[in-house]
């Protein structure tokens, strides 16, 4: 009996520390500087004409992940013009992933030209402090006198195996909403993907 | 003519081998798949959420389906819900079970509204893969991550309906 205590208390106590740990909708993003593909140091701070950051924790290997790189490019896109760029952060620990190693994200980054920064977290204290738990996994950032707060957590749109499926392209509506002075809606969504690859 | 009828014979046999253990995977939508989230019965469920491209829910198959092999004679049912889409069902699918010797149930979830299925499954669950439930009418218990058969065996063994 005092052990099954024991293991709700661990268990009620772990799981706040992973919830509390994690950005919500509405706190205020810490800045970074992450190595980029082309070997520059890349902070949210070097964005000065920016309206907001789609920060998206993406990688090689997810097939989720390699399902929505064009839609990230288009997202760049449409959006970079509105001040909206797309930062996209490789989570992963390349031990536990070899394919999301330094090295095959610049491989990747020219295969499909990625149009914007693709970083990599080295140490993971990035994904740990926004609390990212899949890829792809969006965290939709928007600038307020030079900082920047969270206005949407979740998916990109409502159809990750179709494009021409999709009913609800969250992250665009939620960027629209924004730009119109409104609060997104939904804030927050959820999606299948890959487990973060945290090192031991 | 002796061989000849062997030659049949033995045919006829192997496909009836073969179609006693080939496994029948149903590809449902979440409407089909929620009323085995929600049995109130006397038998023990595994519900385990994954994909033949999610590296650990491969790493942790084999403490599945040790954990099946233990059970499966009990109040006890192992359901393991493949993530892949339907056009690998074939391809990668059914050659996965095949090699992996799967003998719990597999139904492939087609349900693009993950944001409206993913909270009702678990409200916790952040749509990571693999997670893994285990419950009957008086017990509930949910994971996400890897988890392992130590872990199956003592919640299970705990939990079981005599």
């Amino acid at each position: 009996m005092k052990r099954s205590f024991l293991i709700l208390f661990l268990s009620i106590l772990s799981f706040s520390y992973i919830y509390a740990d994690s950005y919500q909708v509405g706190d205020k993003a810490a800045d970074f500087s992450l190595k980029n593909v082309d070997g520059t140091m890349v902070s949210m701070s070097d964005f000065k004409d920016a309206n907001g950051i789609i920060v998206i924790f993406t990688c090689n290997h997810c097939p989720y992940s390699v399902l929505y790189e064009d839609r990230i490019i288009e997202l760049d896109r449409k959006y970079k013009i509105k001040g909206y760029p797309v930062v996209a952060i490789n989570p992963n620990d390349p031990v536990k992933q070899p394919e999301d190693s330094y090295d095959k994200m610049i491989i990747r980054a020219n295969e499909k030209g990625f149009t914007f920064p693709y970083l990599w977290d080295n140490g993971q204290q990035v994904t740990e402090a926004y609390g990212a738990s899949r890829t792809p996994h969006v965290f939709l950032l928007e600038k307020v006198d030079s900082e920047y707060f969270v206005r949407y957590i979740g998916a990109i749109d409502d159809n990750s195996k179709s494009p021409a499926d999709v009913e609800e392209k969250f992250v665009e509506n939620a960027i629209d909403a924004l730009i119109d002075g409104e609060k997104p809606d939904p804030d927050f969504t959820k999606a299948i993907g890959c487990t973060i690859k945290w090192a031991d | 003519m002796k061989l000849f009828k062997f030659i049949i014979l033995s045919f006829f046999l192997g496909t009836l081998i073969a179609d006693a253990t080939a496994q029948e995977v149903p590809v449902y939508n979440f409407r089909q798949l929620e009323p085995l989230l929600n049995k109130r019965n006397d038998t023990t469920y595994v519900i385990n959420f994954w994909a033949t491209w999610c590296k650990p829910c491969v790493k942790e198959m084999p403490d599945l389906m040790k954990t099946n092999q233990k059970f499966k004679n009990g109040k006890f049912k192992m359901i393991l819900v493949s993530m892949d889409f339907d056009i690998h069902l074939q391809t990668k699918v059914i050659p996965f079970i095949n090699e992996q010797n799967i003998e719990a149930d597999v139904i492939l979830l087609n349900d693009s509204k993950q944001h409206e299925w993913i909270n009702m499954v678990n409200e916790a669950w952040t749509g990571a893969i693999p997670i893994t439930i285990i419950y009957n009418k008086d017990f509930y218990f949910f994971r996400e991550g890897e988890i392992t058969f130590s872990e199956l065996n003592e919640l299970i063994t705990k939990n079981l309906k005599q």
